[in-house]
């Protein structure tokens, strides 16, 4: 499990860095995208990978520790997913935006000669 | 804890509330301008003043209060522990005189941006107030939380708000600038959100103060992970305070983004610079164990190239506007330098003139870009780009709803400009007589003073002169092009209320130069709070929660207030009477 993640984790990052690179609009946001997956799933094992180990505690009786899995990351993943999926969603309306002033997707407003 | 608190049997029972009010003010004054039409400027300007005038009154406060008295070293910590929880479990706010110092900054940078919004720039785009006020929320939040996951919350807030404000106006050269802008600084979240989760996974904590305590104890083997956590987490605050390889993006931007809205960017710049300072000195003290002084090289040289590239670049801009951008990159790099040093043993006098420096130079620095705008109104890019948004969203001209008292137009205009100008431009190249050659020679002196005089100090102190010098050669040769070669241009219409907030930003710096003893003295006990992390991280740690005070108010049958937290007496003006310090 943890070779399957952490090649999951390494590929989505690796494409993402790579598309981000680029210079069309467009492959920088699929690029943000794929980094951002990548993000949140390093997140997530930041907690240690657990199988069949519930977050949540049960509000009464005897805890015991060892039989859940860290609740922390998963709030935080799910903090991160909210917010960086919002401001992808800002940057494809800049995007859209720059389009239709420039004419062009290229990042930088203007083709390369 | 103030006087009225105190006058109250069991007000020392209730949590501060004021301390959570910098980030409740504007968020609520943002939320209610949400329901007004956006023709209806007059009264969110209303709104949004009104808002920022009680920041500040705030902030002045809150400063008051961290000065504290003897016991705490002269560094009141102030902890609000949101809904109760017990302090490594939940997120905490926490004032201390550097927050504290970062509030009262941000503030009076609001309120002339936002009067010089007023006459024009508030017409040109949606929403321009609500933003604003979001991004001030980001940004007081950023200076008061303790914990770093909140940090990142408040970051996103601050930087989503400043992505609207950036495209404020519209236009080509704000789009594609703007899209670099969000790009980089949606990868350095990214960086922010893995360096947070290193720094979990190995520590097992998110609260700063929590951390720094247990840096020292952290096992051999797991140190590096955390170094590399945050390092990497270093990275998204250094791209934001512009540290060169990573500050290319900055000069455009800044560049770009209308006036008002460049002038409250130099604040953004100063969050990243805070946050280094307060991680670096938490985390990596001089003197708590084997991590000390991690990252004094990378900022030392990172922000000696930073110095370097700012003087080269503002020597070889030709609009204002950009000029303005490379100060603000002139400035950061003198801040990381010397926050490098300090790391590194540099001792506490030249991190206090580092501060004083930090406060006039962000002020000037505003004032450069609200000044520019005004200036460059009569000239080619910019009055092509206003032409633009005019046409786009309705200029004011056609807008019968703009206010009439504040639109006349001062006679002599350029005649006042030019004085303005170069009093921006003495501030910023650090003559004499204004305060950023008094920041400028405390940060030497003190750096002399501190750790002698090697190799790296010189080739500093080198750099700063040439800085200055070059900041001077740049825009004295702008300003001659523009106040005295174009003497048969038309001069631009500039209103009242465009003037004001800049002479309104050079008159505190000249009651900055003016009061330069107690606000020195000021800096001096927060640069020497800095080194001292323990009474920060006891002040966060042993902190009761309000539960446990009741309960023992309740058992104990006469509660003795502590003498030492009681502050009686009239609050003295922070920054600008001498008496609040010679209480102490």
């Amino acid at each position: 499990m943890e070779l399957i993640l952490s090649m999951g984790i390494g590929i989505l990052v690796a494409s993402g860095t790579w598309l981000v690179m680029r210079p069309r609009s467009f492959q920088v946001i699929v690029g943000l995208c794929l980094l951002s997956y990548g993000v949140n799933l390093f997140i997530f094992s930041m907690g240690r990978l657990r199988t069949a180990a519930a977050p949540i505690l049960p509000k009464s009786g005897e805890i015991d520790p060892t039989a859940f899995t860290d609740p922390i990351p998963q709030a935080l993943v799910l903090t991160a997913i909210v917010i960086s999926f919002a401001t992808t969603a800002l940057f494809l309306v800049v995007l859209l935006a720059s389009r239709g002033f420039t004419g062009t997707d290229h990042v930088d407003g203007k083709e390369r000669q | 804890m103030n006087g009225i608190e105190a006058l109250m049997p069991g007000g020392a029972l209730t949590p501060q509330h004021m301390m959570i009010a910098p980030i409740l003010i504007p968020l609520i004054a943002a939320a209610i301008m949400l329901f007004y039409e956006d023709r209806q400027r007059k009264a969110k300007m209303a709104i949004s003043l009104i808002a920022s005038v009680m920041m500040l009154l705030v902030a002045f406060d809150l400063l008051n209060r961290s000065k504290g008295a003897g016991p705490s070293g002269g560094n009141e910590i102030g902890l609000y522990l949101l809904g109760d929880w017990p302090t490594p479990f939940g997120i905490n706010l926490v004032l201390d005189r550097l927050s504290a110092l970062m509030l009262v900054l941000a503030s009076i940078l609001s309120i002339p941006s936002l009067i010089f919004a007023s006459a024009t720039w508030q017409g040109r785009g949606q929403h321009f107030h609500s933003l604003f006020m979001f991004m001030m929320m980001g940004v007081n939040g950023a200076f008061l939380t303790g914990d770093l996951f909140n940090l990142f919350v408040f970051f996103e807030i601050m930087l989503a708000a400043s992505y609207g404000l950036m495209l404020h106006g519209s236009g080509a050269a704000r789009v594609r600038s703007g899209m670099h802008y969000i790009a980089i600084n949606l990868v350095a979240s990214l960086f922010f959100l893995i360096g947070v989760a290193t720094i979990y996974g190995v520590v097992g904590t998110l609260n700063m103060a929590d951390l720094a305590q247990r840096m020292p104890y952290i096992a051999a083997s797991d140190r590096p992970l955390v170094h590399a956590g945050l390092a990497i987490l270093g990275l998204a605050f250094l791209v934001k305070a512009g540290m060169w390889p990573l500050c290319f993006w900055l000069p455009p931007t800044y560049q770009a983004a209308s006036a008002p809205v460049a002038a409250m960017f130099a604040i953004l710049t100063k969050v990243g610079v805070y946050i280094i300072l307060r991680l670096t000195f938490l985390t990596f003290a001089p003197g708590t164990g084997p991590s000390a002084g991690f990252g004094a090289g990378v900022l030392i040289a990172g922000g000696m190239a930073t110095l370097a590239y700012g003087t080269v670049g503002i020597l070889g801009s030709q609009a204002m506007s950009r000029m303005a951008g490379f100060s603000v990159l002139i400035s950061s790099g003198t801040l990381l330098t010397v926050v490098g040093l300090a790391m590194g043993g540099g001792g506490v006098a030249m991190l206090a003139g580092a501060l004083y420096y930090m406060i006039g130079s962000t002020i000037a620095i505003a004032g450069l870009f609200l000044l520019v705008e005004l200036v460059e109104r009569g000239q080619g890019s910019v009055a092509a780009m206003l032409a633009l948004t005019s046409d786009l969203y309705g200029g004011p001209d056609d807008d019968p709803e703009e206010p009439e008292g504040s639109g006349f137009v001062i006679p002599g205009v350029m005649t006042i400009l030019g004085v303005c100008f170069a009093a921006l431009a003495v501030l910023l190249a650090g003559m004499p007589p204004l305060s950023g050659f008094l920041g400028k020679v405390m940060i030497l002196s003190g750096m002399l003073q501190g750790t002698g005089s090697g190799p790296v100090e010189w080739a500093f102190m080198a750099l700063l002169i040439l800085s200055g010098l070059a900041t001077l050669i740049a825009l004295v040769r702008v300003g001659i092009q523009t106040f005295w070669a174009a003497a048969d241009d038309v001069a631009p219409k500039v209103k009242a209320s465009e003037i004001a907030p800049i002479a309104a930003l050079i008159l505190a710096t000249v009651l900055l130069t003016w009061q330069a003893r107690p606000a020195m003295r000021y800096m001096e006990a927060t640069a020497a709070a800095l080194h001292e992390p323990t009474v920060y991280i006891n002040g966060v740690i042993m902190a009761e929660r309000t539960v446990e005070r009741q309960e023992q108010a309740e058992t104990a049958p006469t509660p003795a207030p502590e003498p030492e937290r009681e502050r009686l007496g009239p609050p003295a003006p922070p920054m600008g009477a001498p008496a609040g310090e010679v209480q102490q």
